[in-house]
């Protein structure tokens, strides 16, 4: 086993050696440009890039021609959001979101706001999980577009998105969906959801950073007004030279997943589950998110009384993540578990594992036994534990903060 | 970010990790921070008659940066008189750690704990001890420090 035990798959995942393989070709002898069309360097290229096309289309069920390569999937939801709310503006000037989104999403909205559009940021619930009744109470005769992502990338909850698109078609308002980590967790049918875009990233599936996708449906045709000129590529909706290598990854990544998905998931909820069974002993462990709307990778708990950073710092051979306010560059604690009613010294002491494709039982083994004892350890120094195990309720405390 | 190795080394072997009984007329503790705010430092000192402070705990809830201010400055005061314990500075903290401008408030808290521990201290032996004692117990109300 080797140490870094990595277990922060949702940050960013390796490259799958088969998906390298693949791609080490074309930052070699075969460099062409796709769009060199007058000779074989470019013809093998652009071949290339529409086999990858095909590989990605095939995953989610969508035609290759309603796939949009971009550099990532915070591209992907600027271009969605933008491009759409821009290009519909004499529609309607209102926008609906959830506030456990992403930041490509939250900040992009807030620019929207800026230019003159309204938006909703809808609360979820304490699972972190939106409320249908909740969400069409938001939408307005003048509502153009919404956006809520498939999986959430701190909690893991999956929202229901067939049941939001139907009331997004029934209603004409465009439906985008972040799905940087659902595409290999999650079975996505574009024929049978009522989804307009969709936002793919490559490196959370196994592939390389810097290239994602943005699914733009063509029945009904879906619109938008591009963000990057020059060139007219990809049907005039993202110009700029495709990075082939790349591509080619995104398109070997996401045929991987297609066919290993199945099997892999099951293999991954076991791990997952196997690390929440060593560690729900753990006294005051709360985990955060719906349990069962809930990809089988993530795992994120509070450990209260500790706080995620100096847990992070104790136990420095496994990588994961926190919802710390100490790891974030504001002081503030993590946006979603605050949004899931979570207090800020439970967002204060989130840990986030998420289990992937490399992982094994020996790692997950090695971590419970160092989160056990490394948290016992924190709460020997904790001035919250003892006043916990003195019975004194926090809540009632008047704290001298600075 | 990583860090120094004097943090991480007073996390691995902490020093004066613990507490002393608040009760005790000889011991001063000072709580400061919030939970909210991801920071609660708990110092506590043992004063002897001649006004010299001759043992320290802390027990801290916060990220490395804070362990490690907290740890480094109940090693400072040993030895030290109240006065002179109330000279520490937070950049001393700061330099000594090699703290980041992002940490730097762990070391602003270290500082504020210390001399809320000397105040409640001398609280005490200004006659109102057992009145203050239950009082810092229930509630440690003391007063706030502008950040820097």
């Amino acid at each position: 086993m080797k140490l870094p035990v990595y277990l922060d798959y949702s940050a960013t995942t390796p490259v799958d050696p088969r998906v390298l393989e693949k791609m080490l070709p074309y930052l070699g002898g075969s460099f062409g440009n796709p769009a060199s069309r007058s000779h074989s360097f470019g013809w093998d290229a652009e071949r290339a890039v529409e086999h990858a096309r095909e590989q990605v289309a095939s995953l989610v069920n969508a035609d290759p021609r309603e796939i949009v390569w971009t550099s990532g999937a915070t591209e992907s939801i600027n271009l969605a959001l933008k491009g759409a709310a821009h290009f519909y503006r004499d529609k309607g000037r209102h926008l609906v979101t959830v506030k456990t989104e992403h930041k490509a999403t939250l900040d992009t909205m807030r620019e929207l706001e800026r230019e003159g559009f309204e938006v909703t940021y809808l609360d979820v619930g304490a699972d972190g999980m939106l409320d249908i009744g909740r969400f069409i109470a938001s939408l307005r005769p003048d509502t153009v577009l919404a956006s809520v992502m498939y999986v959430n990338n701190e909690i893991g909850v999956i929202q229901d998105i067939a049941a939001l698109g139907e009331i997004c078609r029934e209603r004409g308002i465009l439906f985008h969906v972040d799905s940087a980590q659902a595409s290999g967790k999650v079975v996505i049918d574009l024929a049978a959801l009522k989804v307009d875009l969709m936002s793919f990233s490559a490196h959370k599936t196994y592939g390389p950073k810097g290239v994602g996708a943005l699914y733009v449906r063509r029945k009904p045709r879906v619109r938008l007004e591009a963000q990057m000129h020059g060139g007219g590529h990809e049907r005039g909706m993202r110009s700029g030279t495709l990075p082939t290598h790349q591509i080619v990854g995104m398109g070997e990544a996401f045929g991987l997943a297609q066919s290993e998905m199945g099997s892999e998931t099951e293999r991954i909820r076991g791990l997952r589950d196997r690390l929440w069974a060593g560690l729900r002993g753990i006294e005051e462990i709360y985990l955060n998110g719906s349990a069962e709307h809930r990809v089988a990778h993530n795992l994120n708990v509070s450990f209260n009384f500790v706080e995620g950073e100096s847990l992070m710092m104790a136990i420095k051979d496994i990588a994961v993540s926190s919802g710390s306010a100490c790891t974030s560059a504001s002081l503030e604690p993590s946006y979603v578990l605050r949004a899931l009613g979570r207090s800020d010294e439970l967002a204060h002491s989130s840990i986030r594992f998420t289990v992937g494709r490399f992982t094994t039982a020996e790692e997950i083994d090695y971590a419970v036994q160092v989160v056990t004892e490394k948290v016992a350890k924190l709460r020997a120094m904790s001035p919250l534990w003892e006043m916990h195990q003195e019975g004194i309720d926090l809540n009632s405390v008047q704290w001298a903060a600075h | 970010m990583s860090y120094s190795n004097k943090v991480v080394d007073h996390y691995e072997n902490p020093r004066n990790v613990g507490s002393f009984d608040r009760a005790d007329e000889s011991v001063g503790t000072g709580m400061v921070g919030a939970p909210a705010c991801g920071d609660v430092m708990k110092l506590q000192i043992r004063v002897n008659e001649n006004g010299v402070i001759e043992d320290a705990r802390f027990k801290t809830y916060g990220c490395g940066s804070a362990i490690a201010s907290s740890s480094l400055v109940t090693e400072w005061v040993k030895g030290k008189t109240l006065d002179q314990a109330m000279q520490i500075r937070n950049t001393q903290i700061a330099d000594e750690l090699a703290l980041p401008p992002v940490k730097i408030h762990c070391s602003i808290l270290a500082e504020d704990a210390i001399k809320a521990a000397i105040e409640d201290y001398r609280k005490k032996k200004v006659g109102e001890s057992s009145a203050a004692a239950k009082q810092a117990e229930e509630q440690p109300a003391l007063p706030a420090r502008a950040a820097a």
